[in-house]
């Protein structure tokens, strides 16, 4: 398929206002992801659509093993294509991920496209110094550039991700690094090559609560000034509603709920979103109040209930007869354009539920 | 990295001495006196004091130790008069059965072995690892189990048993190659290489098939570690993923293994040595202890040691060089 096919007729499923005028640099369609198992086969994901256009931030939100990280391995061409049945389109530039030659998604990654990993200190290889590791990464892209080109390189990255003394440190082994520190390294890793798209997988989960926000908006900034695209995947709604431009909610492989950060903080459609709300602390609520966890365990990927993966775990599954036991509910345009859910409930009834249920009981944010 | 580098030599010194004591006091305390196995049967206590005080064993232990120690460095006499042998340094005891310093004895029986246990090591240490690593990377393929197959059934074999095969195909049978025979590499480095071969072959096959299975585990187990992961997403070709960021942290405890095996080995290969009729260390040792030559074996014990805790010497700073994050403790 060529750019302009690409283009054409992909407005109506545009995300929020993510979307210019030329299509959004990353484009995802009927995103299904299979993993072979001895156990039987893994439903990682199921049919997910979204776009991220340069600039812009999706987060993507969901608890572990809802398929966020399948996700964006898939989208870097990842996954072993041996165990992994991969099917729908991923478009970065116009140019489809699925199906593609190894050695063409090889030279996109790292270059078009680029990963931040959860775990700074085991992402990062122990036995070389950072600065080469940063310029290892700007060398495989800039064939012709010289060792010292990229050394020189990977010390400006190191300072404009905000490490003090820049060239002595990038001397040193990513042991030698704080948390944070090497985070920023890792972002300047990422980042060298100048991507379009940059995915940021949980970045903050294993830092300090103070070294999070730094990291966040350092993130931030380097958007601003590389005008990448961003994904932000996390488990965390805080996280999500500081950077987030576009939100999308994940549970058991499927998109169910996805919109403006305003959209879906404010008016949440979904029963699951109701959910995580609820079990975000709030500093304003009542702090005697317990927080409201989400009854129940995430599906086995391998076993998905039928009907809504949800409605073991959902207190309105059975509003609509059987429906929400027999039925998988497709993602539909809720409240407002470019708002939409995956839920049975009627609108009125969700309006009223939420009302009723969840926003009077204080939900953060 | 100095601070470390002589920390851990001067423990092994301590290690050393260690050693040296509690071999000297075995040997000490062993039943067989040197002086009545030497003078024959019909000797009376005369000639037998008479000999010991010659060879300085009427001694008491302290001074017997430190005469040793001594001769280590400065070398020593033995005896008085016409009977007196001279040891010079490094002395490590004097075998009145060859009528040599053992010194003399291991100069020609150590570089037997040194050269077996090199060149095999080279062979198990090239084979094992790269059929590991291949089979690593080829998980679950026809390659992958007949490689891990054929690795169990030589592991499981003996030297003795694969040795004398090799023996009879390629010597008695085919008459491709001769019977090994020792000749310094000094001297003709092509009839050494030659008749090194089949212990080589032999000695490295059984060795590589630990080594092979070792090093898929801890290729498999590295491979899905995440730094390989970021490797990958920077845009590597797999080649240099695996070949520079994976194998070199795979590798790491394979050099414990390898500095291990191969000191032990150093201490002697009895059973190759014997196979193939060589003169080496280890062979040297038991035919001594058989004879209760005392001098050789006591030195032979040492040395063997000695090795080990070279070699383990060798490995903390190899793994130093390797792993950075050692650098610091």
């Amino acid at each position: 398929m060529s750019e302009r096919d690409v283009r054409v007729g992909d407005t109506a499923s545009r995300l929020g206002s993510g979307a210019g005028a030329d299509g959004a640099y990353l484009q995802v369609r009927d995103l299904t992801v299979r993993f072979e198992t001895e156990d039987g086969v893994v439903k990682a994901v199921t049919d997910m659509s979204f776009e991220v256009d340069r600039g812009k931030t999706l987060g993507i939100v969901g608890e572990s093993g809802s398929g966020k990280s399948v996700t964006s391995l898939a989208i870097l061409g990842l996954h072993n294509p041996k165990r992994t049945h991969t099917s729908g389109e991923i478009l970065v530039g116009g140019r489809n991920i699925v199906g593609m030659d190894d050695e063409e998604i090889r030279r996109l990654r790292g270059r078009d496209m680029a990963m931040i990993f959860q775990d700074p200190l085991s992402s990062l290889h122990p036995f070389f110094k950072v600065g080469k590791q940063i310029s290892e990464a700007y060398l495989i892209h800039h064939k012709s550039a010289s060792g010292r080109e990229a050394a020189k390189h990977a010390v400006d990255m190191l300072g404009r991700v905000g490490i003090p003394q820049p060239a002595r440190r990038a001397e040193q082994y990513p042991h030698e690094f704080s948390g944070g520190m090497r985070q920023r390294a890792m972002i300047a890793m990422a980042l060298v090559n100048d991507p379009d798209l940059l995915i940021a997988d949980e970045p903050t989960t294993a830092l300090d609560v103070t070294v999070q926000a730094q990291i966040l908006d350092l993130l931030e900034d380097l958007q601003r000034e590389f005008n990448s695209a961003i994904i932000l995947i996390t488990h965390d709604l805080g996280v999500v509603s500081q950077v987030a431009d576009d939100v999308l909610v994940m549970y058991a492989g499927r998109a169910v709920e996805r919109g403006t950060v305003e959209q879906v903080m404010r008016h949440p459609q979904h029963p699951y979103t109701w959910g995580l709300l609820a079990s975000v602390p709030s500093l304003h609520g009542d702090a005697e109040a317990d927080l409201v966890p989400i009854k129940g365990n995430p599906p086995s990927l391998i076993n998905l209930p039928a009907g809504c993966s949800f409605h073991p775990r959902c207190r309105y599954a059975d509003r609509n007869g059987r429906l929400s036991f027999e039925v998988v509910p497709e993602l539909r345009e809720a409240d407002e354009v470019g708002h939409s859910a995956a839920c049975h409930l009627s609108q009125a009834d969700r309006t009223r539920l939420y009302e009723e249920d969840i926003a009077s009981a204080g939900v953060a944010l | 990295m100095l601070r470390y580098l002589v920390k851990r030599v001067l423990q092994s010194v301590v290690t050393l001495i260690v050693i040296s004591i509690v071999t000297f006091l075995l040997f000490f305390v062993a039943p067989a006196s040197p002086a009545r196995i030497m003078c024959g049967k019909n000797c009376d206590a005369n000639t037998i004091a008479s000999v010991e005080h010659r060879l300085g064993i009427d001694q008491p232990i302290t001074t017997q130790y430190v005469n040793y120690m001594k001769g280590i460095f400065v070398g020593r006499t033995y005896g008085e008069g016409d009977f007196a042998r001279r040891c010079p340094a490094p002395c490590l005891g004097y075998s009145f059965r060859s009528d040599e310093p053992v010194t003399d004895t291991l100069k020609r029986t150590v570089p037997v072995t040194i050269s077996i246990v090199a060149g095999a090591a080279v062979v198990w240490l090239l084979i094992g690892i790269s059929l590991g690593m291949v089979s690593a990377l080829r998980r679950g393929t026809l390659f992958d189990k007949v490689a891990m197959g054929s690795a169990l059934t030589f592991a499981s074999m003996q030297v003795y048993f694969l040795g004398l095969i090799f023996l009879l195909i390629f010597v008695y049978s085919t008459k491709i190659m001769n019977f090994p025979r020792w000749v310094p590499p000094t001297e003709n480095p092509a009839a050494w290489f030659k008749s090194m071969i089949l212990p080589w072959i032999t000695l490295g096959l059984l060795n590589s098939a630990i080594y092979a299975r070792l090093s898929r585990a801890q290729m498999l187990e590295t491979l899905s570690e995440d730094y390989v992961r970021t490797a990958r997403a920077k845009g590597l070709p797999k080649r240099r993923v695996y070949l520079k960021h994976a194998l070199r942290a795979a590798l790491t405890p394979m050099v414990t293994i390898a500095g291990l095996d191969i000191g032990a080995a150093l201490g002697g290969t009895v059973i190759t040595e014997t196979v193939f009729n060589l003169q080496g260390l280890g062979r040297t040792a038991v035919d001594s202890a058989v004879i209760w030559n005392m001098p050789v074996v006591m030195a032979t014990v040492l040395l063997a040691a000695f090795f080990i805790v070279v070699m383990n010497v060798l490995v903390d700073m190899l793994y130093a060089v390797i792993d950075p994050r050692v650098r610091l403790s």
